[in-house]
């Protein structure tokens, strides 16, 4: 496993993490761009843009790419969070040439007025499938709350409205301060040739402008208490709740991924075995989350409605006890074994490499090999999960529920 | 492709050992397949198995529940457990060198299950939460109902079971069916990574070489429905479509030329269904097609989740489509199957896990394992005139077909 990193005049950066005896490659494109960059007025045109970018360019149609894609039977997609857009891929290596050819044509397509027109429906479908998903909805409203007045507070998809209104020419300016070569990470991992990578960069990408546009990264200073009931007509319960947690920078992020673990695995956890092990609640998670300059506890729990208040009271407790009386070592050395294994195993697929070497250098422009990784995982200590505790205690500042409920008690 | 080191051994008491050696990874999985899924739960209490496979990992042999998931984890198994229609199967993956300690804690769960009754109602609450939650789901509830529809029962039912039979289960049903079920003889245990072969069949002739083989069971009579659309109500934004027709079955000489027309619809972004439905008409974001089945019978079932005023259209046209494909079939559209397949072929090789399921798969349908190479030369040697004769013999037409959603669609009914 050897590591390479350069940059291009235009501000490109490059990271390679390779293998010769890998069977793959995976390549992706991580523009430093999502919702939390948007204004009120083009919301959800990052995710917009990242389905234009399927629709080609000059030398390349909408057809084009994805026949040109499955030729070379490419696993290929994009995704859009609140931070960062992606477009990626895994490939065999002989097909170096045309994937970075291809996924380099992905972050300047043409944004032709009839593609967009056409592909305005495909959004608003898009929008009606998630408005079917629950849990997406909750996670959406929760997001809103917490963020009122935060830009981490704007929807990924946008609404029905905002994605009526926008209009090609509003997603070309976007496109032209946003997707910025400074902006943007190629990462590579698995087989391939490192000079090869280089070649195919300075020929596809040399000539994209370039630029950076700065993100403010404070850190969002939520309300407590707010509140948000949406009634849907649905069986179970839904529930998502928010409270401060680490920053993507900062050092205590890896013991809030540990917390996480002790606390809400979907497995094996205090909240597993005090909610979900009894047959109290489908769902009851916690999850750490890591964005630029701040980051969220999110609390998940589904259950049947009449039992949210007794389970929320439930959750309440646990997280009154880590608060005031930590974890203990058994814990906190079974939730390491675990991520450890989680990392190893995802880290032998070059697909599984690529997001962990991305984000690395997105977020905090560092490299770490699964070595690394495990090392800093292996060094964290209760203590290091005190001073966590200290500083994010456990709890919620925002509410969001989709169900039969009328009001759920704070 | 590269050779691959497959092995496979069948102990006195019926027991199948699968194996892949994959030396250049540093992990071990597996997939243990006992005969006690769904199709043998008792006719008026659909969700027995799924119960049993909950409360089977609540505790067995020296651990109690908490013990069990502890030692587990720390031995960093990443595990799931769950019951299909013929299985209830056990996953995991961990380190090479964590495999033999692992298989042990499973062959106490496998045979010496506490299955404590006190923890039989939560079990219980557990599968009626899940099934609650595909209620919610109105994708996943489309599918669900359109196998139901296009398969014979048991087959085509629920493997979680039935909401309203749940009720009538007690503790007594869960330990009969496990009884019934659990037994060496129809049992696979697939394992694939960095093992040696050797090693691993001594292992599991020390956990389940005393394993007492079954008296024998009688598998459940096939009821096939006759209706052929069907309509939900729900109070949804998008309708929720489902289409199924008759295909040929995993094992059947013909299954890869099946792949392969399926594919052609659905295989990849340029492929067809995704074309016409979603790129040149927008009118879903989702639109897919898959090739399903059960032993001796397959069917192609599709899903379309698209706003209800657009509904119909896309019924129409998906309908359209799946029939179009017996006018003709380009060269290049087969070449892109190809291409497809050798690469999902040798990334295949890249995980323990994906290779696992596939030979414990395999030797259930087959009673052997098919190598890359042969699915890889099976698939290179289709031609377009192969496909269109199969299309042929097994047209789109007959077709089941349910929505879910505000309003009912037309079905025409010269297709049904």
């Amino acid at each position: 496993m050897i590591f390479h990193e350069t940059k291009l005049d235009n501000g490109l950066q490059i990271i390679a993490e390779l293998n010769p005896n890998a069977h793959s490659l995976a390549i992706g494109y991580f523009v430093r761009t999502g919702s939390r960059d948007e204004t009120n007025d083009v919301s959800g045109v990052s995710h917009f843009l990242e389905h234009m970018a399927f629709k080609g360019n000059e030398k390349y149609t909408a057809d084009d790419v994805n026949r040109i894609f499955d030729e070379i039977g490419a696993n290929y997609n994009a995704s859009t969070s609140e931070e960062i857009t992606l477009y990626y891929g895994s490939f065999l290596p002989e097909y170096i040439d045309t994937a970075m050819e291809l996924l380099s044509t992905l972050i300047h397509p043409s944004l032709r007025q009839d593609d967009f027109d056409m592909e305005k429906k495909v959004i608003l479908e898009e929008i009606g499938m998630y408005d079917d998903l629950h849990s997406f909805t909750a996670y959406e409203k929760v997001m809103q709350a917490h963020f009122q007045g935060h830009p981490l507070g704007q929807s990924i998809l946008g609404s029905v409205q905002s994605i009526t209104d926008l209009t090609a020419e509003q997603m070309r300016n976007y496109h032209s301060q946003h997707y910025l070569s400074g902006n943007l990470t190629l990462a590579v991992a698995g087989n391939a040739d490192w000079n090869k990578v280089l070649e195919l960069a300075h020929q596809f990408c040399d000539h994209w402008p370039a630029g950076k546009t700065e993100r403010p990264i404070d850190e969002a200073q939520p309300q407590t208490g707010t509140q948000i009931i949406t009634e849907k007509k649905t069986q179970q319960q839904h529930i998502m709740q928010l409270a401060p947690a680490p920053a993507a920078q900062d050092i205590l992020r890896l013991p809030a991924e540990i917390l996480a673990v002790v606390i809400g695995d979907d497995s094996n956890s205090r909240m597993y075995w005090k909610l979900v092990d009894p047959g109290l609640a489908e769902s009851a998670e916690l999850g750490f989350n890591e964005y630029d300059g701040s980051g969220t506890w999110l609390t998940y729990l589904c259950s049947e409605p009449e039992l949210i208040e007794s389970n929320l009271q439930l959750i309440q407790e646990i997280f009154d006890d880590v608060n005031a009386n930590g974890i203990t070592q058994e814990e906190l050395d079974r939730a390491k074994n675990k991520l450890a294994s989680r990392l190893v195993l995802r880290s032998e697929r070059p697909m599984g490499r690529l997001s962990s070497l991305g984000g690395n250098w997105v977020y905090r422009q560092k490299y770490y090999s699964v070595a690394d990784d495990l090392e800093l995982l292996n060094n964290i200590s209760l203590d290091d999960i005190q001073k966590l505790l200290k500083k994010y205690p456990l709890g919620h500042s925002t509410t969001a529920t989709v169900g039969p409920m009328t009001s759920v008690a704070d | 492709m590269g050779k691959q080191l497959i092995q496979t051994h069948r102990f006195p008491n019926g027991l199948t050992l699968v194996t892949e050696s994959m030396p250049d990874v540093q992990s071990a999985a597996f997939t243990i397949m006992v005969p006690g899924g769904s199709i043998y739960d008792p006719p008026d209490k659909r969700g027995t198995g799924s119960i049993l496979s909950d409360l089977i990992t609540r505790g067995a042999g020296e651990y109690d529940s908490q013990q069990l998931s502890s030692a587990l984890d720390n031995l960093g198994v990443q595990r799931h457990e769950g019951v299909s229609n013929a299985h209830i199967t056990f996953t995991g993956a961990t380190l090479a060198d964590k495999l033999a300690d692992t298989l042990k804690i499973y062959a106490h769960i496998i045979r010496e299950p506490h299955l404590p009754e006190d923890q039989f109602d939560a079990s219980r609450a557990g599968v009626a939460q899940a099934l609650l939650s595909v209620e919610d789901d109105p994708r996943q509830k489309a599918l669900v109902e359109l196998k139901r529809r296009s398969f014979p029962s048991p087959w085509g039912l629920p493997s979680d079971g039935e909401l309203d039979q749940l009720a009538g289960i007690s503790i007594d049903d869960i330990k009969a069916h496990y009884t019934a079920g659990f037994h060496p003889d129809d049992t696979i245990i697939g394992i694939a990574g960095n093992i040696d072969f050797d090693e691993v069949r001594e292992l599991i002739e020390g956990l389940f070489g005393d394993w007492e083989p079954s008296a024998g069971r009688e598998e459940p009579a096939l009821e096939f429905a006759t209706e052929k659309t069907f309509f939900t109500e729900q109070e949804t934004t998008q309708t929720h479509l489902g289409v199924a027709y008759d295909a040929v079955p995993y094992g059947h000489p013909d299954y890869y030329t099946a792949w392969a027309a399926v594919g052609i619809l659905s295989g990849g972004m340029s492929a067809r269904l995704f074309t016409e439905v979603r790129e040149k008409r927008g009118l879903c974001y989702t639109v897919s097609a898959s090739l399903v089945g059960m032993p001796g019978i397959g069917r192609v079932l599709c899903y379309a989740g698209t706003t209800s005023e657009r509904a119909q259209e896309t019924l129409d046209v998906t309908l359209h489509e799946l029939q179009r494909l017996g006018e003709g079939i380009d060269n290049s559209e087969l070449e892109r199957c190809k291409a497809r397949a050798k690469s999902s072929l040798i990334m295949s090789q890249e995980s323990t896990s994906s290779r696992a399921a596939s030979i414990a798969r395999d030797w259930f349908y087959l009673k052997h394992i098919t190598t890359l190479d042969q699915i890889h030369d099976e698939i290179q040697q289709l031609t377009t005139d192969r496909i269109l004769g199969y299309v042929h013999a097994h047209p789109a037409a007959n077709f089941t077909v349910l929505t879910i959603g505000p309003k009912p669609l037309e079905v025409p009914s010269d297709l049904s």
